[in-house]
Protein backbone atom coordinates (compact mmCIF):
# COMPACT_ATOMS: atom_id res chain seq x y z
CA UNK A 1 0.00 0.00 0.00
CA UNK A 2 1.50 3.74 -0.93
CA UNK A 3 2.39 5.59 1.99
CA UNK A 4 1.72 9.10 2.98
CA UNK A 5 4.44 9.77 5.28
CA UNK A 6 7.53 8.55 4.95
CA UNK A 7 9.96 8.60 7.99
CA UNK A 8 13.57 7.67 7.58
CA UNK A 9 16.52 7.28 9.47
CA UNK A 10 14.99 9.94 12.35
CA UNK A 11 17.36 10.92 15.26
CA UNK A 12 17.09 12.98 17.99
CA UNK A 13 19.40 14.33 20.23
CA UNK A 14 18.24 16.94 22.47
CA UNK A 15 20.73 19.82 24.22
CA UNK A 16 21.68 18.03 27.17
CA UNK A 17 22.32 14.69 25.10
CA UNK A 18 19.35 13.00 25.58
CA UNK A 19 18.46 10.64 22.69
CA UNK A 20 15.16 10.81 22.31
CA UNK A 21 14.60 8.78 18.93
CA UNK A 22 17.47 6.52 17.23
CA UNK A 23 17.06 5.86 13.46
CA UNK A 24 13.79 5.36 13.21
CA UNK A 25 12.56 4.17 10.10
CA UNK A 26 8.38 4.41 9.46
CA UNK A 27 6.43 4.36 6.80
CA UNK A 28 2.67 5.12 7.09
CA UNK A 29 0.08 4.09 4.92
CA UNK A 30 -1.95 6.51 3.36
CA UNK A 31 -5.88 6.26 5.04
CA UNK A 32 -5.10 3.78 7.80
CA UNK A 33 -5.33 3.82 12.20
CA UNK A 34 -1.82 4.10 13.01
CA UNK A 35 -1.53 3.48 16.70
CA UNK A 36 1.64 4.31 18.53
CA UNK A 37 2.07 2.19 21.80
CA UNK A 38 4.68 2.79 24.08
CA UNK A 39 5.18 3.81 27.81
CA UNK A 40 6.06 7.26 29.20
CA UNK A 41 9.36 8.90 27.90
CA UNK A 42 9.49 6.66 24.87
CA UNK A 43 9.50 9.38 22.19
CA UNK A 44 6.18 9.25 20.80
CA UNK A 45 5.35 13.06 21.40
CA UNK A 46 8.86 13.98 19.61
CA UNK A 47 8.12 11.73 17.18
CA UNK A 48 5.02 13.27 16.28
CA UNK A 49 6.78 16.84 17.04
CA UNK A 50 8.98 16.60 14.29
CA UNK A 51 6.83 15.40 11.86
CA UNK A 52 4.47 18.72 12.51
CA UNK A 53 7.42 20.81 12.85
CA UNK A 54 7.32 21.67 16.12
CA UNK A 55 11.09 19.80 16.64
CA UNK A 56 13.83 20.39 15.03
CA UNK A 57 15.09 16.84 13.64
CA UNK A 58 18.85 16.02 14.92
CA UNK A 59 19.09 13.73 11.40
CA UNK A 60 17.18 11.76 8.76
CA UNK A 61 14.28 12.89 6.84
CA UNK A 62 10.49 12.82 6.93
CA UNK A 63 8.15 13.61 3.68
CA UNK A 64 4.34 13.63 3.78
CA UNK A 65 2.96 13.33 0.67
CA UNK A 66 6.35 13.54 -1.03
CA UNK A 67 6.80 16.98 0.46
CA UNK A 68 9.94 16.97 2.17
CA UNK A 69 9.03 18.56 6.15
CA UNK A 70 11.76 21.21 6.17
CA UNK A 71 12.38 22.13 2.16
CA UNK A 72 8.77 22.13 1.19
CA UNK A 73 7.49 22.58 4.99
CA UNK A 74 4.45 24.67 3.39
CA UNK A 75 2.95 22.20 1.55
CA UNK A 76 3.67 19.27 4.54
CA UNK A 77 2.36 20.54 7.09
CA UNK A 78 -0.80 22.31 5.20
CA UNK A 79 -1.91 18.30 4.94
CA UNK A 80 -1.00 17.82 9.28
CA UNK A 81 -3.35 18.46 11.58
CA UNK A 82 -2.48 18.17 15.15
CA UNK A 83 -4.41 17.13 18.47
CA UNK A 84 -1.50 18.13 21.02
CA UNK A 85 -1.23 15.76 24.40
CA UNK A 86 -1.81 18.29 26.86
CA UNK A 87 -4.57 21.29 27.28
CA UNK A 88 -2.97 24.14 25.50
CA UNK A 89 -5.52 26.82 25.22
CA UNK A 90 -6.52 30.34 25.13
CA UNK A 91 -8.38 31.44 27.60
CA UNK A 92 -10.57 34.76 26.58
CA UNK A 93 -11.28 33.43 23.23
CA UNK A 94 -14.66 32.34 22.23
CA UNK A 95 -14.73 28.50 20.65
CA UNK A 96 -15.40 29.58 17.34
CA UNK A 97 -13.50 32.64 16.75
CA UNK A 98 -10.64 30.14 17.92
CA UNK A 99 -11.45 27.28 15.52
CA UNK A 100 -11.93 29.79 13.12
CA UNK A 101 -8.19 31.13 13.69
CA UNK A 102 -6.36 28.08 13.33
CA UNK A 103 -8.27 28.23 9.62
CA UNK A 104 -6.39 30.88 8.51
CA UNK A 105 -3.18 30.23 10.47
CA UNK A 106 -2.75 26.93 7.95
CA UNK A 107 -3.60 29.18 4.90
CA UNK A 108 -7.18 28.65 4.22
CA UNK A 109 -9.90 31.30 3.46
CA UNK A 110 -12.82 31.46 6.00
CA UNK A 111 -15.40 28.89 5.85
CA UNK A 112 -18.26 29.51 8.15
CA UNK A 113 -20.14 25.88 6.82
CA UNK A 114 -16.78 23.93 7.47
CA UNK A 115 -16.32 25.75 10.61
CA UNK A 116 -19.93 24.82 11.86
CA UNK A 117 -20.00 21.28 10.64
CA UNK A 118 -16.65 20.34 12.59
CA UNK A 119 -18.17 21.98 15.86
CA UNK A 120 -21.95 20.12 15.46
CA UNK A 121 -19.75 16.82 15.09
CA UNK A 122 -18.00 17.62 18.18
CA UNK A 123 -20.85 18.62 20.46
CA UNK A 124 -19.48 22.18 20.40
CA UNK A 125 -21.67 23.87 18.49
CA UNK A 126 -23.88 25.19 21.59
CA UNK A 127 -20.60 26.40 23.09
CA UNK A 128 -19.72 28.37 20.16
CA UNK A 129 -19.86 32.07 21.83
CA UNK A 130 -18.73 30.47 24.85
CA UNK A 131 -14.79 31.77 26.20
CA UNK A 132 -12.82 28.98 26.22
CA UNK A 133 -11.93 29.15 30.30
CA UNK A 134 -15.49 28.49 31.21
CA UNK A 135 -15.37 24.70 29.13
CA UNK A 136 -15.11 21.73 30.79
CA UNK A 137 -11.89 19.61 30.62
CA UNK A 138 -13.43 17.28 27.81
CA UNK A 139 -14.68 20.06 25.87
CA UNK A 140 -11.44 22.19 26.02
CA UNK A 141 -9.89 18.19 24.38
CA UNK A 142 -13.11 18.62 21.23
CA UNK A 143 -11.94 21.85 20.90
CA UNK A 144 -8.26 20.95 19.99
CA UNK A 145 -9.53 18.38 18.13
CA UNK A 146 -12.13 21.10 16.03
CA UNK A 147 -8.90 23.41 15.71
CA UNK A 148 -6.96 20.76 14.34
CA UNK A 149 -9.96 19.99 11.82
CA UNK A 150 -10.48 23.33 11.03
CA UNK A 151 -8.42 23.40 7.90
CA UNK A 152 -9.55 19.91 6.79
CA UNK A 153 -5.76 17.90 6.99
CA UNK A 154 -5.27 14.71 4.94
CA UNK A 155 -2.95 13.47 8.04
CA UNK A 156 -4.33 13.99 11.62
CA UNK A 157 -2.04 13.27 15.12
CA UNK A 158 -3.46 12.51 18.29
CA UNK A 159 -1.59 12.21 21.02
CA UNK A 160 -2.92 10.73 23.34
CA UNK A 161 -6.74 11.73 22.67
CA UNK A 162 -8.35 10.30 25.36
CA UNK A 163 -6.41 11.08 28.04
CA UNK A 164 -8.27 12.55 31.25
CA UNK A 165 -11.43 11.92 28.78
CA UNK A 166 -14.48 9.93 30.31
CA UNK A 167 -16.31 6.65 28.38
CA UNK A 168 -18.95 8.16 26.57
CA UNK A 169 -16.75 11.23 25.12
CA UNK A 170 -14.09 7.74 24.48
CA UNK A 171 -16.65 6.19 22.15
CA UNK A 172 -17.75 9.44 20.29
CA UNK A 173 -14.29 10.32 19.63
CA UNK A 174 -13.79 6.43 18.42
CA UNK A 175 -16.98 7.25 16.39
CA UNK A 176 -14.97 10.43 15.20
CA UNK A 177 -11.58 9.18 14.00
CA UNK A 178 -13.71 6.08 12.09
CA UNK A 179 -15.31 8.74 10.29
CA UNK A 180 -12.76 10.89 9.17
CA UNK A 181 -11.25 7.63 7.83
CA UNK A 182 -14.18 6.99 5.66
CA UNK A 183 -13.57 10.35 4.52
CA UNK A 184 -9.85 8.75 3.40
CA UNK A 185 -8.02 10.71 6.03
CA UNK A 186 -4.51 8.83 7.70
CA UNK A 187 -5.22 9.35 11.19
CA UNK A 188 -2.18 8.51 13.65
CA UNK A 189 -2.50 8.08 17.48
CA UNK A 190 -0.51 7.56 20.69
CA UNK A 191 -1.70 5.93 23.46
CA UNK A 192 -1.79 4.19 26.69
CA UNK A 193 -4.85 2.90 26.43
CA UNK A 194 -4.25 -1.17 24.63
CA UNK A 195 -7.71 -1.29 24.52
CA UNK A 196 -8.06 2.11 22.35
CA UNK A 197 -5.36 0.43 20.00
CA UNK A 198 -7.08 -2.65 19.93
CA UNK A 199 -10.14 -1.09 19.24
CA UNK A 200 -9.28 1.52 16.76
CA UNK A 201 -5.85 0.55 15.21
CA UNK A 202 -5.47 -0.93 11.59
CA UNK A 203 -1.30 -1.14 12.31
CA UNK A 204 0.41 -0.68 15.33
CA UNK A 205 3.60 0.62 16.17
CA UNK A 206 5.30 0.30 19.50
CA UNK A 207 7.64 2.48 20.60
CA UNK A 208 10.14 2.08 23.68
CA UNK A 209 13.48 4.28 24.61
CA UNK A 210 13.46 5.80 21.08
CA UNK A 211 13.28 2.88 18.54
CA UNK A 212 10.46 1.40 16.88
CA UNK A 213 10.35 -2.19 18.01
CA UNK A 214 7.90 -3.16 15.83
CA UNK A 215 5.24 -2.63 13.33
CA UNK A 216 2.30 -4.82 12.29
CA UNK A 217 -0.98 -5.50 11.55
CA UNK A 218 -2.85 -5.58 14.72
CA UNK A 219 -4.44 -9.14 13.44
CA UNK A 220 -1.06 -10.01 12.69
CA UNK A 221 0.17 -9.10 15.84
CA UNK A 222 -2.56 -10.73 18.08
CA UNK A 223 -2.10 -14.13 15.78
CA UNK A 224 1.32 -13.88 15.99
CA UNK A 225 2.23 -13.23 20.18
CA UNK A 226 -1.10 -14.04 21.12
CA UNK A 227 -1.33 -17.29 23.58
CA UNK A 228 -4.65 -19.04 24.39
CA UNK A 229 -4.75 -21.13 27.77
CA UNK A 230 -7.35 -23.22 28.87
CA UNK A 231 -7.91 -23.44 32.27
CA UNK A 232 -9.09 -26.54 33.83
CA UNK A 233 -10.77 -26.78 37.19
CA UNK A 234 -11.26 -30.29 38.10
CA UNK A 235 -13.14 -32.08 40.34
CA UNK A 236 -10.35 -33.29 42.97
CA UNK A 237 -7.09 -32.62 43.09
CA UNK A 238 -4.47 -34.46 41.76
CA UNK A 239 -1.00 -35.27 42.74
CA UNK A 240 0.36 -35.81 39.63
CA UNK A 241 0.06 -35.18 35.74
CA UNK A 242 -0.60 -38.68 34.88
CA UNK A 243 1.72 -40.36 32.18
CA UNK A 244 -1.31 -40.70 29.33
CA UNK A 245 -1.14 -36.73 29.47
CA UNK A 246 2.10 -36.45 29.77
CA UNK A 247 4.04 -34.47 26.88
CA UNK A 248 0.76 -31.95 25.72
CA UNK A 249 2.34 -29.06 27.99
CA UNK A 250 -0.53 -29.28 30.69
CA UNK A 251 0.68 -27.40 33.84
CA UNK A 252 -0.83 -28.41 37.28
CA UNK A 253 -0.85 -25.87 39.95
CA UNK A 254 0.21 -26.30 42.97
CA UNK A 255 -2.52 -26.91 44.72
CA UNK A 256 -3.44 -29.58 42.10
CA UNK A 257 -6.89 -28.08 41.65
CA UNK A 258 -6.70 -26.76 38.64
CA UNK A 259 -4.81 -27.40 35.33
CA UNK A 260 -3.89 -25.29 32.38
CA UNK A 261 -3.36 -25.78 28.61
CA UNK A 262 -1.53 -22.99 26.33
CA UNK A 263 -1.19 -22.83 22.97
CA UNK A 264 -0.82 -20.61 19.98
CA UNK A 265 -4.02 -18.69 18.75
CA UNK A 266 -2.93 -18.93 15.77
CA UNK A 267 -3.72 -22.46 15.53
CA UNK A 268 -6.64 -22.74 16.59
CA UNK A 269 -7.07 -26.76 16.27
CA UNK A 270 -4.66 -28.05 19.30
CA UNK A 271 -6.70 -30.46 19.72
CA UNK A 272 -9.03 -29.52 22.59
CA UNK A 273 -11.56 -32.60 22.21
CA UNK A 274 -8.67 -34.71 22.46
CA UNK A 275 -7.30 -33.39 25.66
CA UNK A 276 -10.83 -33.54 27.39
CA UNK A 277 -11.41 -37.02 26.31
CA UNK A 278 -7.96 -37.80 27.39
CA UNK A 279 -8.84 -36.33 30.85
CA UNK A 280 -11.88 -38.37 30.94
CA UNK A 281 -10.13 -41.93 30.12
CA UNK A 282 -7.69 -41.00 32.55
CA UNK A 283 -10.47 -40.87 35.07
CA UNK A 284 -10.30 -37.07 35.75
CA UNK A 285 -12.89 -34.97 36.46
CA UNK A 286 -13.78 -31.54 36.08
CA UNK A 287 -15.67 -28.60 36.84
CA UNK A 288 -15.11 -25.88 34.68
CA UNK A 289 -12.95 -24.99 31.57
CA UNK A 290 -12.90 -21.48 30.33
CA UNK A 291 -10.53 -20.03 28.25
CA UNK A 292 -8.26 -16.80 28.28
CA UNK A 293 -6.93 -14.96 25.27
CA UNK A 294 -3.83 -12.84 25.65
CA UNK A 295 -4.50 -9.01 25.33
CA UNK A 296 -2.38 -6.38 23.27
CA UNK A 297 -1.83 -5.30 26.70
CA UNK A 298 0.16 -8.82 27.54
CA UNK A 299 1.91 -8.61 24.27
CA UNK A 300 2.65 -5.11 24.98
CA UNK A 301 4.11 -5.22 27.97
CA UNK A 302 6.09 -8.62 27.38
CA UNK A 303 7.96 -6.57 24.02
CA UNK A 304 8.64 -3.45 26.33
CA UNK A 305 10.45 -6.15 28.83
CA UNK A 306 12.16 -7.51 26.52
CA UNK A 307 13.99 -4.61 25.49
CA UNK A 308 14.35 -3.38 28.76
CA UNK B 1 2.87 34.14 1.60
CA UNK B 2 0.24 32.83 3.67
CA UNK B 3 -2.49 35.83 3.91
CA UNK B 4 -4.84 33.65 5.70
CA UNK B 5 -2.18 33.05 8.36
CA UNK B 6 -0.79 36.76 8.89
CA UNK B 7 -4.15 37.79 8.86
CA UNK B 8 -5.64 35.63 11.54
CA UNK B 9 -2.73 36.42 13.75
CA UNK B 10 -2.52 39.82 13.15
CA UNK B 11 -7.09 40.70 13.98
CA UNK B 12 -6.29 37.67 17.19
CA UNK B 13 -3.32 39.82 18.54
CA UNK B 14 -5.49 43.23 17.95
CA UNK B 15 -8.76 41.27 19.37
CA UNK B 16 -6.40 41.27 22.51
CA UNK B 17 -5.65 44.67 22.73
CA UNK B 18 -9.25 45.29 22.29
CA UNK B 19 -9.92 43.22 25.25
CA UNK B 20 -7.52 44.92 27.16
CA UNK B 21 -8.40 47.95 27.07
CA UNK B 22 -7.89 49.23 29.96
CA UNK B 23 -4.21 48.03 30.10
CA UNK B 24 -3.58 48.79 26.52
CA UNK B 25 -5.08 52.04 25.55
CA UNK B 26 -6.68 54.13 28.90
CA UNK B 27 -3.85 53.48 31.31
CA UNK B 28 -1.27 54.70 29.14
CA UNK B 29 -3.42 57.73 28.37
CA UNK B 30 -4.15 58.81 32.26
CA UNK B 31 -0.12 58.17 33.54
CA UNK B 32 0.25 60.61 30.59
CA UNK B 33 -2.24 62.71 31.30
CA UNK B 34 -0.73 63.03 34.46
CA UNK B 35 2.82 63.92 33.25
CA UNK B 36 1.04 67.09 31.44
CA UNK B 37 -0.59 67.91 34.72
CA UNK B 38 2.33 67.66 36.74
CA UNK B 39 4.81 68.86 34.08
CA UNK B 40 2.83 71.07 31.95
CA UNK B 41 0.44 73.03 34.29
CA UNK B 42 1.55 72.89 37.64
CA UNK B 43 5.52 73.16 37.33
CA UNK B 44 6.14 74.09 33.65
CA UNK B 45 4.93 77.35 34.25
CA UNK B 46 7.74 78.19 36.31
CA UNK B 47 10.11 76.96 34.00
CA UNK B 48 11.33 78.94 31.08
CA UNK B 49 10.86 78.48 27.70
CA UNK B 50 13.03 75.91 25.83
CA UNK B 51 14.43 77.01 22.06
CA UNK B 52 11.04 79.33 21.98
CA UNK B 53 8.56 76.50 23.22
CA UNK B 54 6.92 76.60 26.32
CA UNK B 55 7.97 73.98 28.65
CA UNK B 56 4.24 72.16 28.17
CA UNK B 57 4.96 71.93 24.17
CA UNK B 58 8.04 70.66 24.90
CA UNK B 59 7.72 67.82 26.53
CA UNK B 60 4.95 66.43 24.70
CA UNK B 61 7.30 64.92 21.40
CA UNK B 62 9.73 63.15 24.58
CA UNK B 63 6.51 62.00 26.39
CA UNK B 64 4.58 59.78 23.06
CA UNK B 65 8.19 58.68 22.71
CA UNK B 66 8.39 57.64 26.15
CA UNK B 67 4.70 55.97 25.73
CA UNK B 68 5.72 54.71 22.32
CA UNK B 69 8.84 52.72 23.26
CA UNK B 70 7.34 50.94 26.56
CA UNK B 71 3.85 50.12 25.06
CA UNK B 72 5.57 48.71 21.95
CA UNK B 73 8.14 46.67 23.95
CA UNK B 74 5.36 45.43 26.43
CA UNK B 75 2.91 44.46 23.79
CA UNK B 76 4.76 43.00 21.32
CA UNK B 77 7.25 40.77 24.02
CA UNK B 78 3.54 39.91 25.41
CA UNK B 79 2.13 38.81 22.80
CA UNK B 80 4.64 36.00 21.48
CA UNK B 81 6.01 35.77 25.49
CA UNK B 82 2.25 34.48 26.40
CA UNK B 83 1.63 31.69 23.58
CA UNK B 84 5.31 30.12 24.88
CA UNK B 85 4.08 30.58 28.28
CA UNK B 86 0.83 28.32 27.64
CA UNK B 87 1.82 26.86 24.79
CA UNK B 88 -0.53 27.34 22.59
CA UNK B 89 2.36 28.07 20.49
CA UNK B 90 2.42 24.54 19.06
CA UNK B 91 0.18 25.70 16.92
CA UNK B 92 1.68 28.22 15.38
CA UNK B 93 4.85 26.22 14.70
CA UNK B 94 3.30 23.87 13.33
CA UNK B 95 1.56 25.98 10.84
CA UNK B 96 2.37 26.33 7.05
CA UNK B 97 3.72 30.01 7.89
CA UNK B 98 7.21 31.26 7.33
CA UNK B 99 9.60 32.97 10.08
CA UNK B 100 8.79 36.00 8.20
CA UNK B 101 5.28 35.64 8.11
CA UNK B 102 5.10 35.25 11.75
CA UNK B 103 6.92 38.51 12.74
CA UNK B 104 5.34 40.58 10.07
CA UNK B 105 1.84 39.18 11.83
CA UNK B 106 2.98 39.46 15.81
CA UNK B 107 5.17 42.90 15.01
CA UNK B 108 2.35 44.47 12.73
CA UNK B 109 0.00 44.01 15.65
CA UNK B 110 1.91 45.74 18.12
CA UNK B 111 3.29 48.64 15.79
CA UNK B 112 0.17 49.28 15.16
CA UNK B 113 -1.30 49.59 18.52
CA UNK B 114 1.55 51.65 19.79
CA UNK B 115 0.91 54.46 16.59
CA UNK B 116 -2.72 54.23 17.74
CA UNK B 117 -2.07 55.08 21.39
CA UNK B 118 0.76 57.78 19.74
CA UNK B 119 -2.26 59.09 18.24
CA UNK B 120 -4.34 59.22 20.70
CA UNK B 121 -1.63 61.09 23.19
CA UNK B 122 -1.07 63.43 21.07
CA UNK B 123 -4.76 64.19 20.82
CA UNK B 124 -4.72 64.26 24.62
CA UNK B 125 -1.70 66.77 24.58
CA UNK B 126 -3.48 69.16 22.71
CA UNK B 127 -6.36 68.99 25.00
CA UNK B 128 -3.64 70.88 27.34
CA UNK B 129 -1.06 72.55 25.87
CA UNK B 130 -0.65 74.05 22.34
CA UNK B 131 0.87 71.82 19.91
CA UNK B 132 2.24 72.52 15.99
CA UNK B 133 3.42 69.70 13.96
CA UNK B 134 6.21 71.78 11.63
CA UNK B 135 7.02 68.39 9.71
CA UNK B 136 3.92 66.28 9.76
CA UNK B 137 5.53 63.39 7.02
CA UNK B 138 8.53 63.27 9.23
CA UNK B 139 6.68 63.47 12.03
CA UNK B 140 4.55 60.64 10.98
CA UNK B 141 7.75 58.66 9.94
CA UNK B 142 9.47 58.49 13.00
CA UNK B 143 6.62 57.47 14.62
CA UNK B 144 5.86 54.34 12.42
CA UNK B 145 9.46 53.51 12.32
CA UNK B 146 10.15 53.37 16.18
CA UNK B 147 6.97 51.71 16.61
CA UNK B 148 8.10 49.29 14.25
CA UNK B 149 11.62 49.08 15.79
CA UNK B 150 10.79 48.74 19.64
CA UNK B 151 8.26 46.03 18.62
CA UNK B 152 11.15 44.17 17.11
CA UNK B 153 12.59 44.50 20.04
CA UNK B 154 9.62 43.37 22.32
CA UNK B 155 9.67 40.83 20.11
CA UNK B 156 12.90 39.92 20.76
CA UNK B 157 12.56 40.18 24.54
CA UNK B 158 9.50 38.14 24.07
CA UNK B 159 11.44 34.93 22.96
CA UNK B 160 14.45 35.23 24.54
CA UNK B 161 12.45 35.56 28.12
CA UNK B 162 11.76 32.88 29.97
CA UNK B 163 9.63 33.93 33.20
CA UNK B 164 7.53 37.08 33.46
CA UNK B 165 10.32 38.89 35.52
CA UNK B 166 12.43 38.38 32.45
CA UNK B 167 9.97 40.06 30.75
CA UNK B 168 9.46 43.29 32.87
CA UNK B 169 13.28 43.95 33.46
CA UNK B 170 14.59 45.20 29.97
CA UNK B 171 11.65 47.65 29.88
CA UNK B 172 12.23 48.80 33.38
CA UNK B 173 15.72 48.62 34.01
CA UNK B 174 16.74 49.89 30.80
CA UNK B 175 14.37 51.55 28.45
CA UNK B 176 12.80 53.60 30.86
CA UNK B 177 15.97 54.68 32.38
CA UNK B 178 16.99 55.56 29.27
CA UNK B 179 13.83 57.81 28.01
CA UNK B 180 14.00 59.48 31.06
CA UNK B 181 17.83 60.36 30.50
CA UNK B 182 17.00 60.71 26.84
CA UNK B 183 15.96 64.54 26.63
CA UNK B 184 12.13 63.71 26.60
CA UNK B 185 11.92 66.19 29.65
CA UNK B 186 15.04 68.38 28.70
CA UNK B 187 16.83 69.70 25.94
CA UNK B 188 20.81 67.99 26.45
CA UNK B 189 22.27 71.26 26.21
CA UNK B 190 20.91 71.93 29.45
CA UNK B 191 23.39 69.38 30.69
CA UNK B 192 27.34 69.90 31.54
CA UNK B 193 29.49 69.41 28.45
CA UNK B 194 31.04 66.33 30.14
CA UNK B 195 27.31 64.82 30.12
CA UNK B 196 26.06 65.88 27.05
CA UNK B 197 28.96 63.24 25.50
CA UNK B 198 27.76 61.07 27.37
CA UNK B 199 24.55 61.50 26.78
CA UNK B 200 25.04 60.63 22.96
CA UNK B 201 25.44 57.00 23.57
CA UNK B 202 21.72 56.95 24.86
CA UNK B 203 20.10 55.57 21.77
CA UNK B 204 16.80 56.91 22.85
CA UNK B 205 18.55 60.82 22.68
CA UNK B 206 18.39 60.45 18.66
CA UNK B 207 14.67 59.24 18.56
CA UNK B 208 13.11 61.98 20.81
CA UNK B 209 15.47 65.15 18.88
CA UNK B 210 14.42 64.05 15.88
CA UNK B 211 10.94 63.74 16.51
CA UNK B 212 10.70 66.81 18.44
CA UNK B 213 12.61 68.56 15.71
CA UNK B 214 9.25 67.12 13.19
CA UNK B 215 7.39 69.50 15.52
CA UNK B 216 9.16 72.46 16.45
CA UNK B 217 11.92 72.49 13.98
CA UNK B 218 14.23 72.42 16.91
CA UNK B 219 17.09 69.46 17.70
CA UNK B 220 19.28 68.26 19.88
CA UNK B 221 21.24 66.18 16.78
CA UNK B 222 20.80 66.67 13.20
CA UNK B 223 17.93 65.37 11.94
CA UNK B 224 19.28 63.18 9.63
CA UNK B 225 21.61 61.62 11.82
CA UNK B 226 17.96 60.56 13.95
CA UNK B 227 16.93 59.25 11.38
CA UNK B 228 20.05 57.30 10.41
CA UNK B 229 20.41 55.99 14.12
CA UNK B 230 16.46 54.80 13.63
CA UNK B 231 17.21 52.74 11.07
CA UNK B 232 20.03 51.45 11.92
CA UNK B 233 18.25 50.28 15.68
CA UNK B 234 15.49 48.74 13.44
CA UNK B 235 18.86 47.06 11.25
CA UNK B 236 20.43 45.70 14.25
CA UNK B 237 16.79 44.48 15.69
CA UNK B 238 15.71 42.72 12.52
CA UNK B 239 18.87 40.92 12.93
CA UNK B 240 18.38 39.65 15.67
CA UNK B 241 15.30 38.59 14.83
CA UNK B 242 16.85 36.78 11.80
CA UNK B 243 19.10 34.94 13.94
CA UNK B 244 16.21 33.77 16.48
CA UNK B 245 14.60 32.48 13.73
CA UNK B 246 17.69 30.62 11.69
CA UNK B 247 18.54 29.17 14.88
CA UNK B 248 14.89 28.19 16.49
CA UNK B 249 16.35 29.75 19.61
CA UNK B 250 13.59 29.14 22.72
CA UNK B 251 11.26 28.16 19.90
CA UNK B 252 12.26 25.21 18.58
CA UNK B 253 14.02 21.89 20.54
Amino acid sequence: MESIISIKALSKRYQGGFEALRHIDLEIRRGEILALLGPNGAGKTTLISIVCGIVNATEGEVTVDGHDIVRDYRAARSLIGLVPQELTTDAFETVHSAVSFSRGLFGKPANPAHIEKVLRSLSLWEKRNNRIMTLSGGMKRRLLIAKALSHEPRVLFLDEPTAGVDVELRRDMWQLVRGLQADGVTVILTTHYIEEAEEMADRIGVINRGEIILVEEKTKLMQKLGKKQLTIQLQAPIETVPASLAGLGLDRSPDGETLTYTYDAAHEQPGIGDLLNKLNNAGIGFKDVHTTQSSLEDIFVSLVKDTR
Amino acid sequence: MNIHAIRAIYRFEMHRAWRTLTQSIISPVISTSLYFVVFGAAIGARIPEIDGVSYGSFIVPGLIMLSLLTQSISNASFGIYFPRFTGTIYEVLSAPISYLEVVISYVGAAATKSLILGVIILATAGMFVPLRIEHPLWMVLFLILTSITFSLLGFIIGIWADGFEKLQLVPMLIVTPLTFLGGSFYSINMLPPFWQKVTLLNPVVYLVSGFRWSFYGIADVSPALSLAMTLFFLAVCVAIVGWIFRTGYRLKA
